[in-house]
């Protein structure tokens, strides 16, 4: 009795401390979470430094953010990013205070203020067809002192007011074949140029009145030899084409509504022909760059038609636009890269043969080739032109080059992760120092004093002050060791520009950064693609002294059989110990539980033609391999077919690929889904390093129920062929969703439920026992999440003590998936508020601590929800027993406590992925979030239970000592000359 | 002087905000947003300008920005319910309900999911604001005594208080009986511990 009521007292402090689930103080901002902007890699560039004030660059980027940097330090002003398919076509500065950014395949065009980012105004632009030429046309074009600008999308030329963005004019362009190439605005005039080809040797000219859009001239000519590809303006009325075979250039004149075609082999030029070229288009007057395999010629216009090469060279080269510096001048950067430097140079367009400017700048290996270029001019201080140049790297990162130095540089590859690993830290030796936080008695007790102010509100603001900044420059956080708690750890991610950083969880700075070579373009190897990062090596026990390494798995192009790449890279230092190209191609990696001697893990790589490819290729691998042959299983997902397949393997390679790792396999079983009615829209399975500390669970009335603990089961949700669209274009009634659990060994479907007038997207997690899934119900129009339990019945007998003791019960029985298992499944369904972008959930070493869900919602956030909201045992009224157990009463939607953010007032942009991982103490896990923000924080679901706080205070432990030991002195005199007194009488 | 001219814009301007057939092969849906001032800027300075208020349609099939006077357009919008939500640090918004059809154009029909509300033109504004921080409590004699040092010296004040009180009530035969059977253990008392504590 007595310990039943100690437990409901203790329930009930549990209870107590539980409600405010997760809470943070705006002044514990910063402590354990940091959060980082970027942009992705930068497509095109605008300068605003013509006023005085704050000098800025506008970008637009391949993740669709539109943002203003600061030039001098490469800070962001102000940012948006835009939908997911909402891509930027183009930017321009217009009326020196509006940004002009047209985006979604040229059809929406809007004008951001530039101090502050507000939207000023939106505009659509329709056209008669739907094309890829797109153009938007910087001009100086006033028509009333508005500016307008020139747009070219979708078959039609709009021209649009900037100021409101009302569309002035507009001219369709019907031509059914009709390739619009360029449109080109000479300086000065009212003209348009719309030049383009039609079929495949016909050059049209439209030459049209600025001002309102009237067709003055329209002119066509043929040219038998077709042509290939882009054209490159080099004069207001000449451009460069190429003909159809790559061989021949021509130059296109089209002075006075005259159409000449003048050509000139290219062999002609250049002595040695390297086969067919590609142009490089320019906007440099008189200047262009064709670019035959790895050699890049620029050639020169001269008077129309003749042609002049004026640099060969080797080297990547990157030209930038024409900058015009003054009256009828243009300058122009060109960027060429040499092992570990970089040359700039600036050059005016009608004077090749001398520079403007020349520097060298020093550039780490690991920043890849120069993809881009922009300049922008200054007038230096004895009136001179200087130049800054912003440039973009092959790794995604953007820099700012003035005066042969690099002035900021942002790593902006991160905005683009692709997958993320953890890895440990470096053990601390004795030969490393210990922090130096507790230097001295003095400035520790000092410090204690200042936050015992501050918890008494006794504290001065100069006083809070220091004690907010004591705190955040803890540098105990950002050591480059392994810490006792676990917090410190190493962030891996592969971004898609193939490169490799590892960032420290404690501050959130890069501690190394690689470009892989086996994820460059090479001549083998068109077109990487980095697909997964694993972990290769984690040494613990024996192999302490191995550094632990990751195994990053690409492949060369998007086709399912291109050939895979794997390397291989140590996460102490960044080198990469070695890297491989495959000859098979990687359709599905499985990461196998065993490894080998120096605590290598082995990994079975399935290939297009079903073939298993063993990795590390050693002896002792294989004889491990091979003792485990048979308990090997795994499943594929066909989603275009709606099959879903599992498969083992059945023996060594047969046939010509004798090679001692590959193995073929057999296929188990499959599950096919009606095409015409059920598409797969999502399938999750639980994490492999998931530790689930118990099987069984207490329930109210001293009942066990045992929760159904298999790594082999997989959530599928299909929904009717009609739901498979964007919300809003289907009724209830013809959509439907279904969930199923499968047994991924046996093939069988341990249970399903139909969601009646529901749709995608489905958003799931599964752990432990359960699955929590996110989907769209039609007819409430609302999102719900539903919660799947499921439960073994097969030990649910096993409770009686007797049985037990007597050995009557079916502990020892072998476990086989091959038996029907006798399982039970709850569920409940909720509705949740928000659109969700990815779901995650907690883990934890043990597996002890309760678990929260956290879901990355639309607006970016991300939302840490109990995992006690979501349990298919609520009840509206729960009885006392359920009560005590904190079952919460059932209401039918999940609660959005804001206090729950872990993001707390900040916004991961373009959310993409949460990761968790599961720091050395029980209560605690880490919390990674990326998108083109990255966002880490330290979360304790149960609160941190099993440490003391932060901003524990050791002064009142301290004080509340030193005051009980004077009271007892007191109180011992007291007493003794009470005594003494006493003994008088 | 900025907010009052806008104030008197959005006077001026008319609120007839409907869904409207455009010219081609959708429908239009404009709405606005309204941020209440004074709500939500309590103690805090909220980031929730209206140039971070990003409107959503149908979980990220379209997403828009405010202009300055807190208007929003969808352009080309298929028949069919669609649903909006809109996102803003430090305000909750419910997701909206607009039906678009084909039948009555122009005719808004929009409802907040949250609490099935109907609206009659599609102005939406914050169900409340969000407060992601906890509020530190000021000072109080109660937290102190609350927290595990105030109930350490609370238990010693217990002890040192009432304990005597209750060995005062034990009859003093028995007391020493067991005092002796104490001294006999060896048990060193709080008292022998003390200096000059083994003076008696």
């Amino acid at each position: 009795m007595a310990i039943r009521s100690f437990l409901i007292l203790f329930i009930l402090f549990f209870f107590s401390s539980l409600n405010p689930i997760l809470s943070l103080y705006e002044d514990q901002v910063g402590l354990v979470d940091w959060h980082q902007q970027y942009l992705g890699k930068v497509k095109q560039a605008v300068f605003h430094t013509h006023k005085t004030g704050r000098k800025r660059v506008v970008v637009s980027t391949e993740e669709n953010v539109v943002a203003s940097l600061d030039l001098g330090q490469g800070e962001i002003f102000w940012r948006h990013v835009l939908g997911s398919n909402d891509v930027i076509d183009g930017i321009d500065i217009a009326l020196g205070k509006y940004v002009i950014t047209l985006s979604s395949g040229g059809s929406i065009l809007r004008a951001w203020n530039l101090p502050d980012g507000q939207m000023v105004w939106e505009s659509s632009l329709r056209g008669p067809k739907h094309s890829k030429s797109l153009f938007l046309v910087r001009t100086n074009l006033k028509i009333e002192k508005d500016n307008i600008v020139i747009i070219f999308s979708n078959g039609r030329l709009n021209a649009v007011s900037c100021m409101d963005g009302e569309v002035l004019w507009e001219k369709d362009f019907e031509g059914e074949s009709l390739k619009v190439q360029q449109v080109i605005q000479p300086p000065g005039s009212n003209l348009i140029y719309v030049v383009g080809f039609a079929s495949s040797s016909l050059f049209e000219m439209y030459q049209i009145n600025a001002l309102n859009g009237e067709l003055l001239k329209h002119e066509s000519a043929a040219f038998s030899g077709g042509f290939l590809g882009e054209v490159s303006p080099v004069f207001s009325e000449t451009v460069v084409a190429l003909d159809s075979t790559g061989l021949i250039l021509l130059t296109i004149s089209f002075q006075n509504g005259k159409i000449s075609f003048h050509q000139m082999p290219i062999s002609n030029l250049v002595k040695d022909s390297f086969g067919p070229a590609k142009i490089i288009p320019s906007s440099v007057t008189g200047i262009f760059a064709i670019k035959m395999n790895a050699v890049t010629i620029v050639i020169r216009v001269k008077d129309e038609s003749k042609l002049e090469v004026v640099e060969k060279t080797n080297h990547e080269t990157s030209i930038s636009d024409a900058l015009s510096i003054s009256e009828g001048q243009q300058a122009f950067a060109l960027v060429q890269h040499a092992s570990h430097e970089i040359h700039l140079r600036v050059k005016l367009a009608h004077n090749w043969d001398d520079n403007l400017l020349k520097e060298s700048v020093k550039m780490d290996q690991h920043r890849g080739l120069v993809h881009k270029v922009y300049i922008n001019n200054y007038i230096r201080t004895d009136k001179s032109y200087g130049f800054r140049a912003l440039i973009v790297m092959e790794d995604h990162s953007l820099l700012l080059l003035q005066q042969g130095e690099i002035v900021w540089s942002r790593e902006d590859g991160l905005a683009s992760i692709i997958d993320v690993t953890t890895s440990e830290l470096p053990v601390e030796r004795d030969g490393v120092s210990v922090a130096k936080v507790e230097h001295n008695l003095f400035e520790w007790l000092k410090g204690h004093m200042l936050k015992l102010k501050g918890t008494l509100m006794l504290a001065s603001p100069q006083d809070i002050a220091a004690i907010q900044s004591m705190r955040l420059k803890n540098s105990e956080k950002s050591k480059m060791t392994r810490d006792h708690n676990g917090f410190r750890k190493l962030l891996i991610v592969l971004t898609r520009a193939g490169k490799l950083f590892a960032l420290h969880t404690g501050d959130g700075h890069i501690v190394w950064s690689h470009l892989l070579q086996s994820l460059q373009k090479s001549k083998v190897c068109q077109h990487p693609i980095g697909l997964n990062l694993y972990k290769w090596q984690v040494p613990h026990h024996h192999a302490m002294d191995e550094n632990p390494s990751v195994l990053v798995i690409g492949k060369c192009g998007p086709s399912s059989d291109a050939p895979g790449a794997l390397s291989f890279v140590d996460t102490y230092t960044g080198k990469e110990l070695s890297s491989l190209s495959l000859v098979h191609s990687v359709a599905q990696v499985i990461p196998l539980p065993y490894t080998d001697s120096t605590e290598q893990c082995l990994h079975l790589l399935i290939d297009a033609d079903k073939h298993a490819h063993l990795y590390p290729k050693t002896p002792e691998a294989i004889s491990i391999f091979e003792r485990e042959f048979s308990n090997i299983y795994w499943y594929s997902v066909e989603d275009d077919n709606g099959i879903i397949k599992g498969h083992a393997l059945r023996g060594k390679c047969t046939g010509e690929v004798a090679d001692e790792v590959c193995f073929d396999t057999r296929e188990l079983w499959s599950i096919v889904f009606p095409s015409e009615s059920e598409k797969i829209i999502a399938t999750v399975t639980r994490k492999l390093n998931e530790v689930v500390h118990t099987q069984a669970k207490v329930i109210a009335d001293q009942e066990v129920m045992y929760k159904y603990i298999s790594r082999n089961l997989l959530f599928v949700a299909t929904v009717a062929l009609k739901g498979s669209v964007e919300i809003g274009s289907v009724t209830p009634e013809e959509s439907w969703l279904v969930a199923y659990l499968i047994d991924t060994v046996t093939g069988r479907i341990l249970h399903q439920v139909t969601h009646h007038g529901s749709q995608g997207p489905v958003h799931a997690v599964f752990s432990e026992n359960w699955v929590v899934y996110h989907y769209f119900n039609l007819k409430a129009h609302r999102y719900e999440m539903s919660v799947i339990e499921i439960y073994d019945q097969s030990r649910a007998d096993n409770k009686d003590v007797w049985k037990l003791v007597l050995g009557k019960h079916n502990l020892t029985s072998p476990i086989s998936l091959y038996s029907r298992p006798d399982v039970i499944t709850k569920s409940q369904s909720y509705f949740f508020t928000h659109s969700v972008k990815a779901i995650a959930v907690t883990s934890t070493t043990k597996g002890i601590t309760s678990k929260q869900l956290l879901i990355g919602t639309i607006g970016d956030q991300v939302l840490a929800l109990d995992k006690r909201f979501l349990d298919p045992r609520r009840t509206v009224n729960p009885t006392q027993a359920e009560k005590e157990e904190g079952i919460i009463p059932l209401t039918d939607s999940l609660p959005i406590i804001p206090q729950s953010y872990v993001t707390h007032a900040l916004r991961v942009e373009g959310l993409r992925g949460i990761i968790t991982v599961p720091a050395k103490l029980e209560s605690t896990t880490l919390v990674f979030a990326h998108g083109v923000d990255l966002f880490f924080t330290q979360l304790a679901p149960s609160r941190t239970y099993d440490s003391l706080t932060d901003d524990f205070n050791y002064a009142l432990l301290l004080i509340t000592i030193v005051a009980l030991l004077a009271a007892i002195f007191v109180t011992w005199t007291l007493s003794e000359r009470k005594e003494l007194q006493e003994n008088w009488r | 002087m900025a907010p009052i001219a806008r104030l008197l814009l959005l006077a001026l301007l008319s609120t007839a905000l409907t869904i409207s057939s455009g010219s081609g092969d959708g429908y239009t849906i404009n709405g606005r947003v309204k941020i209440p001032q004074g709500l939500g800027t309590k103690g805090f300075a909220l980031p929730g300008k209206t140039s971070n208020v990003k409107v959503i349609l149908n979980g990220g099939q379209i997403v828009t920005y405010l202009r300055p006077d807190g208007y929003f357009l969808f352009q080309n919008i298929p028949a069919g319910t669609h649903l909006i939500e809109v996102t803003a640090i430090g305000y909750f918004f419910s997701p909206v309900r607009v039906d678009v059809s084909a039948r009555n154009p122009g005719k808004v029909q929009a409802a907040l999911t949250e609490n099935r509300r109907g609206l009659s033109e599609l102005v939406l504004e914050p169900l409340r604001d969000e407060q992601y921080y906890e509020i530190r409590e000021p000072f109080s004699i109660m937290s102190v005594v609350k927290s595990p040092m105030g109930l350490m010296v609370g238990f010693m004040l217990v002890v040192v208080f009432l304990m005597p009180k209750l060995v005062e009530n034990m009859d003093p035969e028995e007391m020493r009986r067991a005092q002796e059977e104490m001294r006999n253990q060896g048990v060193p008392s709080l008292a022998s511990l003390l200096p000059g504590g083994g003076r008696n």
